[in-house]
């Protein structure tokens, strides 16, 4: 059994920005311990730019972003563990974890943040039919084959879903010579950033297909080719809009799962809609001393968030090792007409900062209103040019609000259309 | 007068934007941005539209297939392709450092392409 004040579990973004600024607020003994063979996490096979905007104020690619980070736990005392997978993480705080140079490792941690990102939805969560031939994956999976082994996974290819992930991998896959039929989206609007609908399809006259999914695939050994149909309002194919689509890929880019195994099985509870644990306004779970950030917590659009708030959750950590840290009675989020989820979950009541509530809107919205009430009144109305489902908002909270409303009240937050 | 409909990808923001260019394709007005780098986006866009590219490059002798690249600056959107050609049928020696430059000068536009990761 090794001691240490914090154990991060995931070496990406989230869990370096969390360790770093534990460190920063005098944490002394903090380990990392990350699966993959290098820190990072998925930053190293997402080689566009556009990370670091808000963050860093200039427009980095991912490997650059996460070379930051990288670079600035290698010149602290930080312990790095590589190629190590947690497998446990028991009551008392104990991770226990596996790695070729280690063998079975056992961690005793004042306190721990979660840090272990998401993956993607992958084809066996969605109900199309046909056969199983080669050249259907993931848009993440193909990335990496693109972006990190050096070859083309396919030459025609169909992509199902409009996230983020799937429009940079139109692009990718064009730039390299393949041809990108279409981009298929079930919804009525694209889960993806409107300035990668501009950047990844537009620029190169992709067609993005709406209320269009895949219905079947075909090709015993090979993908050959798919079947598209358009959708209803109740999200299910129409008879009679089938359409053939000759293609040697299926790339699906149809949401992401916050990856929360060891958190379901050290007992915490997961909210319903963001699929992570619940927390109160520094990331910390129910379970006393474990906190969560990025995107094992919630999905984020860009890595600048993921960043703040991990430096949230590092900052928890810091105050809860050296027993600064304020639990006690709670007040309540919620998320009503409109708004899908809230991050935090809870607040202390006698938090010593203002509060950042988080969230996602279930449709698309113009010129509408965030309103924010408690206690039967209006805390705040903060007007909108434009919401939508792929953008996470958020409302900023006055301390001296939160500390005045009764134990257990609800915070309420909604979309005026 | 023609009036073009563009979307800014200058951040997240997405606004929409309408330019009124003239006869002789100059930019008479620019409307529906809400800040200085919308105008000067719909400005490029309408005169001369440039993006930049990212890619990767074959590593030679090293741990690593290949390495990410990015153009230094953006590059005039009708040459991507005639750049990738370049990119593609280049190579760089293991190891290579972020910021190192792996094509100078690419194809007379003025701009680098340079690494964005190391590679051993």
């Amino acid at each position: 059994m090794t001691n240490f004040d914090l154990a991060v579990v995931g070496g990406g973004p989230a869990g370096m920005a969390a360790a770093l600024k534990a460190h920063e607020e005098g944490v002394q003994k903090i380990v990392v311990l990350e699966r993959a063979e290098t820190l990072g996490g998925i930053l190293e096979q997402c080689i566009h730019t556009g990370f670091g905007l808000h963050y860093f104020g200039e427009e980095l690619s991912g490997p650059e972003y996460a070379g930051r980070f990288i670079k600035l736990l290698e010149e602290t005392d930080i312990v790095v563990k590589t190629d190590t997978m947690v497998i446990d993480i028991a009551d008392d705080n104990t991770v226990t974890a596996v790695s070729k140079a280690d063998g079975l490792l056992k961690i005793k941690a004042k306190a721990v943040v979660l840090a272990m990102g998401c993956r993607e939805r992958p084809r066996g969560a969605l109900s199309i039919s046909g056969t199983r031939g080669s050249g259907i994956m993931t848009a993440g999976t193909a990335q990496k084959y693109v972006n990190i082994d050096g070859y083309m996974p396919g030459h025609e290819v169909v992509i199902l879903g409009s996230g983020d992930i799937g429009l940079i991998m139109a692009r990718r896959m064009t730039l390299e010579g393949a041809k990108v039929k279409m981009v298929c989206e079930l919804m009525p609007y694209s889960g993806g950033l409107t300035r990668n609908i501009v950047q990844c399809l537009e620029d190169f006259d992709i067609p993005l297909k709406l209320s269009t999914t895949v219905v079947a695939t075909h090709g015993k050994e090979r993908l050959e080719g798919v079947t598209i149909a358009k959708v209803d309002d109740r999200l299910q194919p129409i008879p009679g809009t089938e359409e053939y689509v000759p293609c040697d890929t299926l790339m699906l880019s149809v949401g992401l799962i916050p990856e929360n195994e060891l958190s379901k099985n050290s007992g915490l509870e997961l909210d319903r809609i963001t699929n992570g644990p619940k927390v109160d306004e520094y990331r910390e779970t129910e379970h006393s001393g474990v906190f969560a950030c990025g995107n094992v917590l919630q999905v984020h659009d860009l890595v600048d968030y993921v960043t703040e708030e991990s430096q949230i959750a590092g900052l928890g950590a810091a105050k809860f090792i050296k027993g600064e840290k304020v639990s006690g009675d709670c007040v309540y989020t919620n998320g009503v007409s409109g708004v899908r989820y809230i991050v935090p979950q809870r607040i202390n009541r006698e938090t010593d900062a203002d509060v950042k509530l988080y969230f996602r809107v279930g449709a698309v919205y113009k010129d509408a209103s965030i309103v924010v009430e408690a206690n039967g009144e209006t805390v705040l109305s903060k007007k909108k040019k434009k919401l939508c489902p792929g953008e996470m908002e958020y409302v900023l909270i006055k301390k001296d609000v939160i500390a005045n409303l009764p134990k257990d009240s609800v915070i309420t937050v909604r979309v005026e259309a | 007068m023609e009036k073009r409909e563009l979307v800014c990808v200058a951040c997240p923001l997405g606004c929409g934007i309408t330019v009124s260019i003239g006869d002789n394709g100059e930019v008479l007005e620019i409307t529906g941005n809400t800040c200085k780098r919308g105008d000067a986006y719909a400005r490029n866009e309408v005169t001369a539209p440039a993006r930049s590219l990212t890619t990767t490059v074959r590593v030679d002798g090293g741990k690593a297939y290949v390495v990410p690249v990015k153009s230094a600056g953006p590059v005039p959107k009708g040459m991507m392709f005639d750049c990738m050609k370049v990119i593609n049928n280049a190579s760089i020696k293991a190891p290579v450092k972020i910021g190192d430059v792996v094509i100078k000068d690419i194809l007379g536009t003025g701009v680098d392409i340079v690494a964005t990761n190391n590679a051993e």
